[in-house]
C-alpha cells in the first residue's frame, strides 16, 4: 500500500485542470480522464464543474455511463462538484435531464439564475466530525431541493444543504477547487484512502486488473 | 486562482465561469433554431449576435449589438450560458446586454467600434467581459480594464486559422519570454508592451494570463479546433463555420469531439470522417494575406 493514490479527474470539458491541481496540493496523483478505460488505473474520480448538458453529451458519445456505474459499484469513490453534482443526481429538474442516479438527491440546474446572480460565501462544513470553514464560490449554481434519506448533509448556507455525501459519493454546489483551501479535495482523497484500504483487505475485485480491462468498451468507433 | 490575491483583476466568480467553459466550444448562433443545434451538439456556451462575421464582411455597414428580442429568444431557448456582443467602447450597449442578465460580454472587434481611443471600463459591471488581443501587450491591456478571459482575435469570418494560429503564437510565446526576463527588466518589458507593470510581474513569476485564453477568428474544422488547443487555447470559439457550413449540426457536434479529444489524432480522424463525406463541406474561406488592411476585423481595438 506503498503505492501513491492515483484520483481521475474527468477531462471531457470544464475546471479540470484546477481539480488536478487541488488534488496534487494534497499529495495526490492527479489523472485526466477522457476515454473509460482510463478509469481502471484510478482510485478514485472528480468530476468537474462544466456544463453539464456538453459533459452528458460526452459522457454518452464514449459509452462512460456503464463505466462509472461499474467503478461506482466497485466502491471507488467520485466526488462531483457543480456540473459534476448535476450529473451524480437521481433527479434533475429545470429542466429535467438524465443522470448517473448515484446519489438520492433532487437538484435544480442554475437555481440562483445567471451568471449575474453568481456568488461567494464563507460557510462551515463538518467533514470527520470536525467543523471546518469553508469558502465557497457559486458559479449560475444548482440548488439541492431535496434529500434522500441515506444521504448526510456535510454543509449548510443559510439553512439549505450546500453538499452532501450518500456512501462513497460526495458532492459540492459550489467550487473548492476555485480557491486556495484544499480542506474538500483532503476529504475526498482520505475518503478514497480508506475505499482502496477496505478493497485491499476484501481483496474484492477492484484490483484484478483483468477485470479492470473489461471497462474498455468494444465498441467505440460506432460512437456518436 | 488563489495566486490571484493582490491582483486588481477581474472578480473571481467571473473567472470562475471562464473555467467552467474550458475545453469547451463557445458557438456564434443568431436565432434559437441555431442556439437549439448548438445545444445539442455540446456546445459549453453561445454567442448571440445579428449576422455571424462571413455575413457582416460581405454584406458590410455598420454591424451592432444583436436585437434585443433575439438575445432574449436565444436564452429562453438554451441553458447554457449566452454571451452577447458589444461594440468595442460602447458601454451602453454592454449596460444593456448586463440588464438583460446576459453571461458574458464580448467587446468584440467582429462589431464596429464605438469609440475609437477607449474599451469599456470592465470592472463597473457585475456581468464578466472576454476581449479579444492579437498579441500579450493586448491581452493584458484588456485584462488590467477587467475582462475575464481573453481570445486570441484571428481573423474573424475568413475561415482561414492562419491569423488565429498567429495570435496565439504571439500571446503565448509572449508569456514565455517573459518568464526569462530578470526582474530588472520588467519595467522595460511592460513599457514596450504597453501593459501594465503588475500584470507583466505576475506573469513573469507565473507563466501563465491571469484569465483563461480561448482561441477565436478562423477555426473551420474539427482539426483547426484541435490545432488550436494543442497551441495553448483553453478552449474554441467557432463563428461563421459551423452555420455557414453545409453541415452545421454535425460540424458542430465533431468540433465539440475534437476540442476534448484534441491530443488524440485517431478521435480527430474519426470525427473528421464523419464530415467529410459530404465534399467541400466546410466554408469556403478567405485567404487573408490577399485582404486589403481595411478589410481586416483584428486590426479593431488597440
Amino acid at each position: 500500500m506503498t503505492d501513491p493514490l492515483r484520483i481521475g479527474v474527468l477531462a471531457l470539458q470544464g475546471d479540470f485542470a484546477l481539480h488536478a491541481r487541488a488534488l496534487a496540493r494534497c499529495g495526490v496523483e492527479p489523472v485526466e480522464v477522457r476515454k473509460p478505460a482510463q478509469l481502471a488505473d484510478v482510485d478514485g474520480l472528480v468530476i468537474p464543474g462544466g456544463e453539464s448538458t456538453t459533459l452528458l453529451h460526452l459522457l454518452s458519445t464514449w459509452e462512460f455511463v456503464p463505466a462509472l456505474e461499474r467503478f461506482h459499484a466497485e466502491g471507488r469513490p467520485v466526488f462531483g462538484t457543480c456540473a459534476g453534482l448535476i450529473l451524480l443526481a437521481r433527479e434533475v429538474t429545470s429542466p429535467a435531464q438524465s443522470s448517473l442516479a448515484l446519489i438520492d438527491l433532487a437538484v435544480e440546474r442554475n437555481a440562483y439564475g445567471r451568471q449575474r446572480e453568481s456568488f461567494e460565501a464563507r460557510g462551515e462544513a463538518v467533514l470527520g466530525g470536525r467543523r471546518v470553514p469553508v469558502e465557497m464560490v457559486f458559479i449560475r449554481a444548482p440548488r439541492i431541493r431535496r434529500v434522500g434519506p441515506g444521504v448526510e448533509v456535510l454543509a449548510r448556507r443559510d439553512d439549505e444543504p450546500v453538499m452532501a455525501r450518500q456512501g462513497s459519493v460526495l458532492v459540492a454546489t459550489f467550487h473548492p477547487e476555485l480557491t486556495a483551501d484544499v480542506t474538500v479535495h483532503a476529504h475526498f482523497c482520505e475518503m478514497v484512502r480508506r475505499a482502496r484500504e477496505g478493497r485491499a483487505a476484501a481483496g474484492g475485485p477492484g484490483d484484478a486488473g483483468h477485470e479492470r480491462a473489461e471497462l474498455d468498451p468494444a465498441a467505440r468507433g460506432g460512437a456518436a | 486562482m488563489d495566486e490571484l490575491s493582490g491582483l486588481r483583476v477581474a472578480d473571481r466568480k467571473h473567472i470562475g465561469l471562464a473555467e467552467m467553459l474550458k475545453g469547451g466550444v463557445i458557438m456564434d448562433v443568431t436565432n434559437a433554431e441555431q442556439a437549439r443545434i448548438a445545444e445539442k451538439a455540446g456546445a459549453a456556451a453561445v454567442m448571440a449576435l445579428e449576422r455571424v462575421p462571413a455575413d457582416i464582411r460581405r454584406e458590410g455597414g455598420v454591424a451592432r449589438m444583436a436585437a434585443v428580442a433575439k438575445i432574449k429568444e436565444i436564452q429562453e431557448t438554451v441553458t447554457i450560458p449566452v454571451m452577447a456582443k458589444a461594440r468595442i467602447g460602447h458601454f451602453v450597449e454592454a449596460q444593456i446586454l448586463e440588464s438583460l442578465a446576459v453571461d458574458f460580454i464580448d467587446e468584440s472587434e467582429v462589431l464596429t467600434p464605438a469609440d475609437e481611443h477607449y474599451h469599456i471600463d470592465k470592472f463597473a459591471f457585475t456581468v464578466p467581459f472576454v476581449c479579444g488581443a492579437r498579441d500579450l501587450g493586448e491581452a493584458l491591456r484588456r485584462i488590467g480594464e477587467g475582462a475575464a478571459m481573453i481570445r486570441t482575435k484571428g481573423e474573424a469570418g475568413s475561415g482561414n486559422i492562419v491569423e488565429a494560429v498567429r495570435h496565439m503564437r504571439a500571446v503565448v510565446g509572449g508569456v514565455r519570454r517573459l518568464t526569462t526576463l530578470g526582474a530588472e527588466e520588467l519595467m522595460t518589458e511592460a513599457k514596450n508592451l504597453g501593459a501594465p507593470y503588475e500584470l507583466v510581474r505576475w506573469i513573469a513569476r507565473h507563466g501563465k494570463l491571469p484569465v483563461p485564453n480561448f482561441s477565436a477568428g478562423g477555426v473551420a474544422t474539427p482539426a483547426d479546433a484541435a490545432l488550436m488547443m494543442q497551441l495553448g487555447a483553453e478552449a474554441v470559439f467557432v463563428g461563421s463555420g459551423i452555420f455557414k457550413s453545409k453541415d452545421p449540426a454535425a460540424r458542430a457536434e465533431a468540433i465539440v469531439q475534437a476540442t476534448t479529444h484534441f491530443r488524440d489524432p485517431k478521435v480527430l480522424a474519426e470525427v473528421s470522417a464523419r464530415i467529410d463525406r459530404q465534399e467541400n463541406s466546410a466554408m469556403a474561406g478567405i485567404e487573408t494575406s490577399k485582404l486589403a488592411k481595411d478589410e481586416l476585423l483584428q486590426t479593431r481595438g488597440w
